[in-house]
């Protein structure tokens, strides 16, 4: 490792010096359609005891398959064709299945992306905490149970004592990717991979874990792979960062220096993609605004989800709601569409109130309010090719047929930037995420709406891809002059695109107005928690941010804690 | 600005995704065969024997179906390969007659039980509510009553007739295709793209046979070939029994029944169209796990 930079190095702090992993040349297969094609396409990686690597990359990079090799485990469908694993001198290659069992979950943990679907339902944490020291034979139950106590503490769980004893649904999902954290140091492994721990996470809860990780990665001296797609959190976490893409590496270095010189253009055009900005729209002028919720209350059942919510959009406008996972935004655009009819107040279209239920709506009414979703797989049906997704809105509202539609749905693909021969007749199994993505905007453009409502569409996909379909956004809205609702928890999304930002916690609206106002302070508490808690490119930010929190703290001015504590 | 287009075409560059060539339907399908397992591809021979045999009945059938040939319980001989039935007509005729009613009934049978239970099921799925109550708590009550029981009673009822045959088996059967279809569409109805649909003002009929129908296509498939051996059984009972194909018509169940003095004499003869039963039965259910196991997309490494 080179640290010949002056920083202080956490894995060089601790005397890290022997190899602890080393990959050679490693190949991996994977299958598809009864073929074999490389994964993972002859790869180098060496890690020593107490450093942290990161490994970054677009989804199918390669990044996850490298994790599960570093155990010597390939997923079903996949095989380690050609190079060497050697863990602490053991090859990892030639070791039997017995002996890789041994070492897995005692001396290699694995933490995986969502810990809600990792944990077993039906046993209590403490339990599932419990197995691998026990079954390893490194403890008794007893001397796990109160390890586990002195963990859970460690990681600044809420009641280390008792909550082991509650089942992996009774707690939340910060504090479940926690527990699991926790469960991986169970035996005190040399070696733990965290496969992207904090993706399905809320910013202001992410900043947790990500703390509670690198302090216990410290404490114990543990080495670490650390799998993201997310650049500003692998400048928090790794000493060492290599980028894969398409499983080559394209580039490797110490985090600091990553950072600040990137060499490859790759690289580079990763770190680049937060550059992004939509040009300002001037503040309209005309009086009636384009959607308007009127002091609108809605409820799921008797539980109240909004209260008294109210806001407008303009003709050409980005309003960019932002929040974490049940604070309502969803719930909003819900009421908007008409899905969910609000229990008091009302939902304006160019001054009329439209009916609350999407059923008693007009044709043309439903044809304005469109809708994108935030997952592209489910958006689309797969049994469709891509000219009946597209062309049904065109004959639905607009009554186009035969060469007229097929017109249409061609100059909507070139559009959305997609080469109509190629894809009009695809079936979105044969597209990709940042594909399918497009065609459901194109879905929603073809009904010709006034207003389009983007429900974290870009959440599921590649920084590069996402930044790709905000300009797609951007550049279609200018053309046609549009009205968004931006739903979001990104808040780099939302600089990016938004004219006026709507901060929404726990079905309230906390603050709202144009994009500059919002990101200068003073803000309201949960605002600046949010804003605070956005993960930046410098590797010491969470640093500064916790020391800062925590002299605020002492000064006993107030720090909102986040919907996790 | 030129310069961003430029990173935009590389990007899409990554975002390309080249599908295998679209290779023709028939060579797909070809492929697939070839590939197939011995047990499906001996299903698929069973079954297509059987549908030759039921479409050429008249051309393969040395005899009419109801003609008297020879005398009662002739032995196999050159004249009558598998000699004659209680009544002298010829056994192998009335074996191929036999396909040819007992299965084109079952078929028929089968596709109203899928027409009645399949849409059923797809609308309580996506109206929910008291229309998925209502007719849920019916095919409760249907089902409640053993099957033969309730179609004997039924067949009692309203006389023994081909379609009143057809109709009873299609309503009782299509009870066990209603929940399976309300159960596989549920899954697809809280999918974002019905959603969109409902959004859009689709009506019940197009969001019904154009966004759910084609999803739940391959589950409702396999069950096909099942319900369509539970139909050719239960036909073949209530035959046997009397209440169902009437004669002279040729039927194996109720050939299984007029011929079965002959057991007594340790003649195999009455059991060959038990045996036809059973053969088709199995070469259908070997076709349907094939089926199943292809649309589910299973790989025998999990």
């Amino acid at each position: 490792m080179t640290t010949e930079t002056g920083t202080t190095e956490r894995g060089a702090a601790n005397g890290g010096g022997d190899v602890l992993l080393e990959m050679r040349g490693l190949r991996i297969e994977g299958q598809s359609d009864e073929q074999w094609s490389d994964i993972v396409k002859g790869l180098d990686l060496t890690l020593r005891r107490g450093e942290v690597l990161g490994l970054i990359g677009e989804s199918g990079a390669g990044k996850s398959t490298m994790g599960l090799a570093a155990m010597g485990y390939a997923r079903p469908g996949c095989r380690i064709s050609g190079g060497s694993i050697l863990f602490d001198g053991m090859d990892l290659m030639t070791a039997s299945e017995d002996q890789k069992r041994s070492l897995r979950g005692a001396r290699i943990a694995y933490v995986a992306q969502s810990a809600a679907a990792s944990f077993n339902p039906a046993h209590k944490l403490i339990e599932q905490y419990a197995e691998m020291p026990v079954r390893h034979g490194l403890k008794s139950r007893t001397e796990a149970n109160a390890d586990a106590v002195e963990l859970f503490g460690r990681l600044r769980l809420p009641d280390p004592e008792g909550i082991g004893f509650r089942y992996p649904h009774q707690v939340s999902g910060g504090q479940l990717q926690r527990a699991m954290t926790a469960m991986a140091m169970s035996c005190r492994p040399d070696l733990i991979i965290f496969d992207e721990p904090t993706t399905a996470l809320d910013v202001t809860t992410q900043i947790e874990v990500l703390a509670t990780i690198r302090d216990i990665v410290d404490q114990f001296n543990t080495a670490a792979i650390y799998i993201t797609h997310d650049l500003a959190v692998v400048a928090q976490m790794a000493d060492r960062i290599m980028v894969l893409r398409y499983g080559e590496l394209v580039e490797e270095a110490e985090t600091r220096r990553m950072l600040s010189a990137p060499t490859q253009d790759y690289t580079k055009s990763l770190w680049a993609v937060r550059s992004f900005q939509k040009q300002a729209v001037m503040a309209p002028e005309e009086a009636t605004p384009l959607v308007k919720v009127d002091h609108v209350t809605a409820a799921y059942g008797d539980t109240p989800v909004l209260h008294d919510i109210s806001f407008e959009i303009h003709r050409g406008r980005t309003v960019a709601v932002v929040g974490e996972s049940g604070s309502g935004k969803s719930t909003t655009a819900r009421v908007i569409t008409g899905l969910l009819p609000p229990v008091s107040g009302q939902v304006l279209f160019d001054g009329k109130p439209l009916p609350g239920d999407y059923r008693q709506r007009s044709k043309d009414q439903l044809r304005h309010a469109q809708m994108i979703y935030q997952m592209p797989d489910t958006a689309i049906n797969p049994r469709q090719r891509v000219r009946d997704i597209i062309g049904r809105p065109l004959s639905f509202y607009l009554g186009l047929n035969g060469r007229e539609r097929e017109q249409r749905v061609r100059g909507l693909l070139e559009m959305i930037e997609l080469d109509p021969d190629a894809f009009i007749d695809r079936f979105p199994g044969e597209l990709s995420g940042g594909q399918k993505q497009r065609i459901c905007i194109a879905r929603a453009l073809a009904a010709e709406p006034a207003f389009i409502i983007c429900d974290e569409v870009t959440s599921a996909l590649d920084q590069l891809v996402a930044e790709g379909i905000l300009k797609l956004l951007d550049r279609i809205q200018r053309e046609l002059n549009l009205a968004y609702m931006f739903i979001t928890h990104d808040i780099a999304t939302v600089r990016a695109v938004s004219d006026e930002v709507i901060v929404m916690y726990q079905g309230r609206i906390v603050e709202q107005g144009p994009k500059d106002e919002m990101f200068t302070p003073p803000h309201h508490d949960y605002t600046d928690l949010l804003l605070s808690s956005v993960p930046e490119m410098d590797p010491d930010w969470l640093d500064t941010l916790l020391a800062e929190r925590a002299a605020r703290k002492e000064r006993g001015e107030s720090v909102m804690a986040s919907g996790d504590q | 600005m030129t310069e961003r287009t430029e990173t935009d075409s590389s990007l899409s560059a990554s975002e390309a995704f080249v599908p295998a060539v679209r290779a023709g339907i028939w060579s797909v399908v070809g492929r697939e065969l070839w590939k197939a397992p011995f047990s499906a591809k001996f299903g698929l021979l069973v079954v297509v024997a059987y549908v030759v045999v039921a479409v050429f009945a008249p051309v393969l059938a040395p005899f009419g179906e109801s003609e008297i040939v020879g005398s009662e319980y002739e032995p196999w001989s050159e004249d009558f390969l598998l000699g004659t039935d209680n009544l002298g007509r010829d056994m192998l005729t009335r074996l191929i007659y036999g396909a040819r009613n007992t299965i084109g009934i079952a078929f028929v049978t089968t596709c109203l039980a899928f027409l009645i239970g399949g849409f059923g099921g797809i609308l309580a799925a996506i109206l929910g509510g008291w229309t998925d109550q209502l007719l849920s708590r019916l095919v409760d009550v249907l089902m409640a009553i053993p099957q033969l029981i309730f179609a004997l009673l039924l067949l009692t009822i309203v006389g023994t007739s081909v379609p009143a045959l057809v109709g009873i088996i299609a309503v009782l059967d299509s009870t066990r295709v209603y929940r399976l279809a309300r159960a596989v569409s549920m899954n697809v109805v809280v999918m974002d793209f019905v959603e969109a649909s409902r959004l859009r003002g689709e009506g019940i009929v197009w969001i019904a046979t154009r966004e759910v129908l084609p999803n739940i296509l391959p589950p409702l498939a396999a069950e096909f070939g099942l319900r369509f051996c539970f139909v050719f059984l239960l036909i073949s009972a209530l035959s046997f029994l009397g209440l169902g194909i009437q004669p002279p018509t040729a039927d194996w169940g109720s050939m299984v029944r007029d011929n079965a003095t002959l057991i007594t004499y340790s003649d195999i003869t009455p059991l060959l169209p038990a045996a036809a039963i059973a053969l088709l039965t199995v070469g259908v259910n070997f076709v349907v796990d094939w089926f199943l196991h292809k649309s589910s997309g299973l790989r025998d490494d999990h």
